[in-house]
């Protein structure tokens, strides 16, 4: 692999003393889809937010583009504006759909023209199939709904790092292929990098090029898809797979 | 209404009501700018001597305005400690602009103690994905404060109520003086010691009104926002 695009070197987080997550190594090509599975409260959530600069590591480095930030150089504004979060329960302005969707546009100066009806803002709620309920206050739309327009409201960011935090929890089978199908191409066509973190080893076979077995705060296994999920080392990443890892 | 009749010209009455809005409008206007950027900070960032300021503006919420006003008058008295250094930009006691001084140490930690309320009432996930959509720390703050305006605005109804009403304070370094620091409050008071109870009722109503008028436009800004 040539220079990763995130490399975590051993990265600790506590929460009032507890560690949630210890993770000696973990390197993220650029251009990639890395997909992140384990169990509920194994840390994946906090490894997003740590891979988006939200907060810093109680220890430890993340370099991103070969530059390393950590709890006393936090990273500034433009590389956390590079990189994108769809998050686990995704929560809205009290504004209009189409106003959630153009926030970040707005905080970067970039707010497009309403009246142009092919302006970024409506081709990205077309994109997620909400061009309908634009004008509609965003505390009205139904989970599903809301999980499409946190969606929306990065890709019109065209952020290089796309985080996604179990996106499609909330969606039936046509929204989550949609989803799907979204991410994949913005992975193949615009080489965005993307980590996705899901509870659903199939979706995480059908999206990603590596995965992840996140495990109490620390990586369990970490593989090409095909060893991840045709011949796993690890025996507890087997049992993930199989479904039999009881929580 | 002839006014007239209760032996208070219109003109008169016209003058106190003005000053009322005027010193009362003025306090409430600077304590907004002070308080609100106050309050916001005080509810979303973390700093030292924080704990210390929250207790200082909860006490601030409940001074008397009597105590203020003593205050006030001890600071700006020629013998007072300010007073004394003869600034020329500080104001003389018995004027409005001491009343207003008085009155803005009443209204702000009323509203940067409701502002801060307000803005930890938001969505702690909300305020975490603003950041994460690449908000500055003067970006978050502002739309912080635009998700928390229901409160914002009670707050600003709250500084008003507290010093449109109060008469301790404006009493005390206004002086009542006739055409110069008399506001509605202070005349109330004249008129009942002057046993002259209706015309004090009809000063009260006065201010009733005011008060009601005034936060009535408050509610509309408040639907407006919605
Ligand atoms: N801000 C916080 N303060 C204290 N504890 C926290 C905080 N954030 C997370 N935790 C704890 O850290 C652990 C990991 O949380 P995290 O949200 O990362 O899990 P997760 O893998 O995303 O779980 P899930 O699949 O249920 O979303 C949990 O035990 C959680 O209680
Ligand atoms: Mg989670």
């Amino acid at each position: 692999m040539q220079t990763p695009l995130f490399f975590l070197h051993r990265i600790v987080q506590c929460y009032a003393g507890r560690t949630v997550l210890n993770i000696d190594e973990l390197a993220i090509a650029r251009g990639e889809i890395l997909a992140v599975v384990g169990p509920s409260g194994a840390g994946k959530s906090t490894l997003l937010r740590l891979l988006n600069f939200l907060e810093s590591p109680t220890s430890g480095v993340i370099q991103f583009g070969g530059q390393p930030y950590g709890a006393a150089y936090p990273a500034p504004l433009t590389v956390r504006r590079q990189i994108a979060t769809v998050f686990q329960r995704p929560a809205l302005l009290t504004a209009s759909v189409y106003d959630n969707v153009n926030y970040g546009l707005r905080l970067r100066g970039q707010s497009p023209q309403k009246k142009d009806k092919q302006n970024a803002v409506y081709q990205a709620l077309t994109q997620v199939g909400l061009i309908d309920l634009a004008q509609q206050p965003a505390r009205t739309l139904s989970g599903g709904e809301m999980q499409r327009a946190a969606l929306a409201r990065v890709l019109v960011l065209q952020p290089a790092v796309l985080l996604l935090d179990e996106p499609t929890a909330n969606l039936d089978p046509h929204n989550v292929a949609l989803i799907e199908s979204i991410v994949t191409e913005l992975n193949q066509r615009q080489g965005v990098t993307v980590v996705l973190v899901t509870h659903n080893v199939f979706q995480a076979r059908r999206l990603a090029q590596r995965a992840a077995l996140l495990l109490g705060g620390q990586i369990v296994e970490v593989a090409d898809k095909e060893t991840f999920f045709g011949d796993p080392r690890d025996p507890r990443t087997q049992a993930f797979i199989k479904g039999d890892m009881v929580y | 209404m002839n006014t007239g009749d209760i032996g208070y010209d219109l003109a008169a009455l016209l003058e106190v009501i003005l000053l009322s809005m005027q010193v009362s409008g003025i306090a409430l206007l600077i304590s907004a700018l002070i308080g609100i950027p106050l309050g916001a900070v005080m509810g979303l960032t973390r700093f030292w001597g924080r704990r210390l300021l929250v207790v200082i503006v909860y006490t601030g919420m409940g001074l008397p305005p009597v105590v203020v006003g003593l205050f006030v008058y001890l600071m700006l008295s020629r013998s007072g400690p300010l007073g004394a250094l003869n600034w020329p930009w500080l104001p003389a006691l018995f004027t409005p602009a001491a009343m207003i001084v008085a009155q803005i140490i009443i209204a702000t930690p009323l509203v940067a103690g409701f502002t801060m309320a307000a803005v930890m009432g938001v969505n702690p996930e909300l305020r975490q994905q603003i950041e994460a959509l690449g908000a500055t720390p003067f970006q978050r703050t502002l739309t912080i404060l635009t998700e928390a305006r229901m409160g914002v605005i009670v707050a600003i109804v709250a500084g008003f109520g507290g010093i449109i009403s109060e008469v301790g304070a404006v009493m005390l370094v206004g002086g009542n003086i006739d055409h110069k620091t008399r506001v509605l409050t202070t005349a109330i008071v004249l008129e009942t010691r002057k046993g002259d109870f209706s015309l004090a009722i009809a000063l009260g109503v006065v201010l009733l009104m005011l008060a009601f008028i005034s936060n009535l436009f408050m509610m509309q800004l408040q639907g407006d926002l919605q």
